[in-house]
């Protein structure tokens, strides 16, 4: 009965807050090139919407809410490792309210596309969130030096609300510097399977080895990225590891 | 196929013709879990005669620690600290390895044992998510002391953030028995402050890139080998130290101050060495040096690449007690005046060359800037501070609080133990050969800064702690 309290206490919050909700932002078409890719030709990208920041708990509640089968102790074992939502006290109470505003983690990337399905939207791909991700930052804050800050601060937990840092100059929060994110294609990044011999590797991504015929040789931040996801199996979940969701126009 | 068989046939009869014990030496026996130990600490010599299936569990795990006094540093390591934990198989071991990724990871993390026959020498198989394990194993083939690290994109911040250590393979026969086994391992930081520059400092890509180090330290930070710290042995004792270098980028000049390795296997492999001063320990790299203790004293361990040991950490010790052997070393038996020129004993000050009396306090402290620019700061630090465990500070020192014991450290030069600020040095100053005239100015100099008293010492002064001797 208090959660129930509690839970449209937060919509109402959710409400009225505008800076709190999810907004699809507008992507404009157009081209970039990959950083930390050997590849140097530039790529193209449709126009799209993508979330103004990472999916919530409190959002995250909602879907399992609905959802049944994603809560923690029903979830199928092929879909999220035992690590599935460990934070949370249980099935429909992440427990702390802090955290009600920052970005669900310890979750797989099954759930997360499936709580995209269920919004009608889907996992942006690994081009369109490089895209995006390259935009600069509106108080000018240096991409990098945010991501370097960022490894070099250590574990954080609680995980800080979101929307809390500057925007892009699309609107997007937290880009960088709060968590990682799930892609759609996240096993595609560096090697099918997990093997540091696969030919597309060597030709295009060589473990960072291969930096100075990079795009961007100082882009190590965009490296770390791709080393993460490749880390990755679609059951993982990891401590500070998100995910928000992208829409076609 | 034909060829095939044929060689095949040769392997059985070979296989055949070897007597029994050989063809037993690679079977494996029995299983067991490694021992690992953190620097300067090595697991104990394997005495088994057999080879073993050994299991590895080692933990990734990023941690804020101390770098320097007043400095952090957010360090991925290898078991919580740097350099990563050692590990000590033999030969022909089957090693069945588990790396752990702490869940608070921020990072995906790997391993490369440089002593892996294999995909990556071990990086594939070990690629891990936070919060997750892998598991894989392999076989020891070649004996030697090998360098492991992470090998994750962007493998240099990996390996500049501390993630690294080293892995010794013992050969089959075994290592010749010694009374004590050191854990020395070197590498460098790159911080965005300089060396020194307080606070949680974050890692500098740019510096890293331009190889432009901070920080060279032995056993991941300033003083972690010295002062209490310190490798302890006694004199008759044979000491061996396995090092390591992780780099990422500069090579070691790897050298003991005060003896003479009677052996080094050199890169940590089989060839050995003997009667060497200084040795190279490549990036990525290693040797096991061995030498006799003969004789007392406090040995220091430095990169030989000498301002990396005396402005930016790389410094170790070994203290040797026991029995003194003045006939290997004498200590310092006469102290005279030399003059080439020969003629009576005089004081230096009347040799020095001509200048002009500083008048004005302004003119001392001016002089007295200068010879501390050229003469001092090179241990003592431009800001007065001193090194950690190395050097004293002559900031806010009290050690200057004593007028004549200040004079008499310059001009006389001091030894052995004192204590600076509550903090024990154990140390030499050389004696500095200056005027009566330049030893006041450079004291008054000291005097006027880094919220010291502001004496003014006067060349009487001097004179006069120049008659009274050294006590």
């Amino acid at each position: 009965m208090g959660g129930l309290i509690r839970c449209l206490l937060l919509a109402a919050v959710l409400c009225t807050e505008p800076t709190w909700a999810a907004q699809d932002i507008l992507v404009p078409a157009g081209e970039f090139k990959m950083p930390a890719k050997l590849n140097q030709k530039n790529l193209k990208v449709a126009s799209f919407y993508i979330d103004s920041h990472p999916v919530t708990n409190a959002e995250f509640l909602e879907f399992v809410r609905q959802n049944p089968e994603w809560r923690k102790s029903k979830v199928k074992k092929l879909f999220a490792d035992k690590s599935y939502l460990n934070y949370w006290v249980s099935d429909l109470k992440f427990g702390d309210k802090v955290m009600a505003a920052s970005p669900v983690v310890r979750v797989s990337w099954f759930a997360a596309r499936e709580y995209c399905a269920w919004k009608g939207q889907r996992l942006p791909s690994t081009n369109e969130w490089e895209y995006v991700a390259l935009r600069p930052i509106n108080n000018e804050t240096e991409i990098k030096t945010l991501i370097l800050e960022w490894y070099g601060r250590g574990a954080e937990w609680p995980l800080s609300n979101v929307n809390k840092s500057s925007p892009n100059n699309l609107g997007v929060h937290d880009m960088h510097g709060l968590i990682w994110e799930w892609v759609e294609d996240f096993n595609t990044s560096l090697v099918t399977g997990e093997s540091r011999a696969d030919g597309g590797l060597d030709k295009d991504l060589f473990c960072g080895a291969g930096a100075s015929g990079a795009a961007d040789p100082a882009d190590y931040a965009a490296f770390m990225r791709f080393a993460f996801r490749s880390s990755l199996q679609a059951k993982y979940t990891v401590q500070n590891l998100g995910f928000r969701c992208a829409k076609n126009r | 196929m034909k060829y095939w068989n044929y060689k095949r046939l040769m392997l059985l009869a070979t296989i055949a013709m070897l007597p029994p014990g050989m063809a037993m030496a690679d079977s494996i026996k029995g299983e067991e879990v490694a021992v690992l130990t953190d620097a300067p600490n090595v697991p104990p010599q394997i005495t088994r005669k057999h080879a073993t299936k050994v299991i590895v569990n080692l933990e990734t795990k990023e941690v804020k620690k101390r770098l320097a006094d007043g400095v952090d540093y957010t360090f991925w390591t290898f078991g919580g600290s740097v350099p990563g934990k050692f590990i000590r198989i033999r030969e022909g071991d089957q090693v069945e390895f588990h790396l752990h990724n702490h869940p608070s990871s921020k990072l995906p993390h790997n391993i490369d044992l440089h002593a892996v026959t294999g995909q990556g020498g071990g990086a594939e198989g070990s690629f891990t998510a936070p919060g997750h394990s892998s598991t894989f194993n392999f076989k020891a083939l070649n004996p030697g002391l090998y360098v492991y690290h992470c090998a994750t994109a962007p493998v240099g911040m990996h390996i500049a953030n501390g993630m690294y250590g080293l892995i010794l393979v013992e050969p089959k026969e075994g290592l010749p028995k010694v009374d004590r086994e050191f854990y020395v391992f070197q590498s460098e930081f790159y911080t965005k402050g300089k060396y020194g520059a307080p606070g949680l400092q974050p890692f500098s890509m740019t510096k890293a890139v331009e190889e432009n180090a901070d920080y060279v330290v032995f056993n991941g930070s300033v003083g972690s080998l010295v002062g209490d710290n310190a490798m302890k042995a006694k004199t008759g004792e044979t000491v061996r130290m396995f090092v390591g270098n992780g780099g990422p980028n500069l090579v070691s000049s790897f050298h003991v101050i005060g003896e003479i390795f009677d052996k080094v296997y050199v890169e940590g492999g089989k060839l050995i060495n003997n009667n060497v001063q200084t040795t190279l320990v490549p990036a990525g790299g290693s040797a096991i040096v061995e030498f006799k203790l003969d004789t007392t004293g406090t040995f220091i361990l430095v990169d030989h690449s000498i301002f990396r040991a005396f402005n930016k950490g790389a410094i170790g010790m070994l203290k040797v007690e026991g029995k003194e052997d003045h006939e290997v070393y004498s200590g310092k038996t006469k102290d005279g005046i030399y003059l080439p020129e020969g003629g009576v004993i005089q004081e230096i000050g009347a040799e020095a060359p001509k200048q002009i009396p500083a008048k004005t306090l302004e003119q001392k402290l001016a002089g007295g800037k200068r010879i501390y620019e050229s003469s001092c700061f090179a241990c003592h630090q431009s800001d007065g501070k001193g090194l950690p465990g190395a050097f004293p500070p002559l900031a806010k020192s009290d050690f200057l609080n004593n007028k004549d014991k200040s004079i008499s450290a310059v001009i006389h030069g001091l030894e052995g133990p004192i204590k600076v600020n509550g903090k024990e040095f154990n140390s030499i100053m050389p004696a500095q050969i200056l005027s009566d005239e330049d030893a006041a100015n450079v004291l008054t100099y000291v005097y006027s800064m880094w919220g010291n008293s502001k004496k003014v010492v006067t060349p009487e002064d001097v004179k006069a702690v120049r008659a009274a001797g050294k006590k």
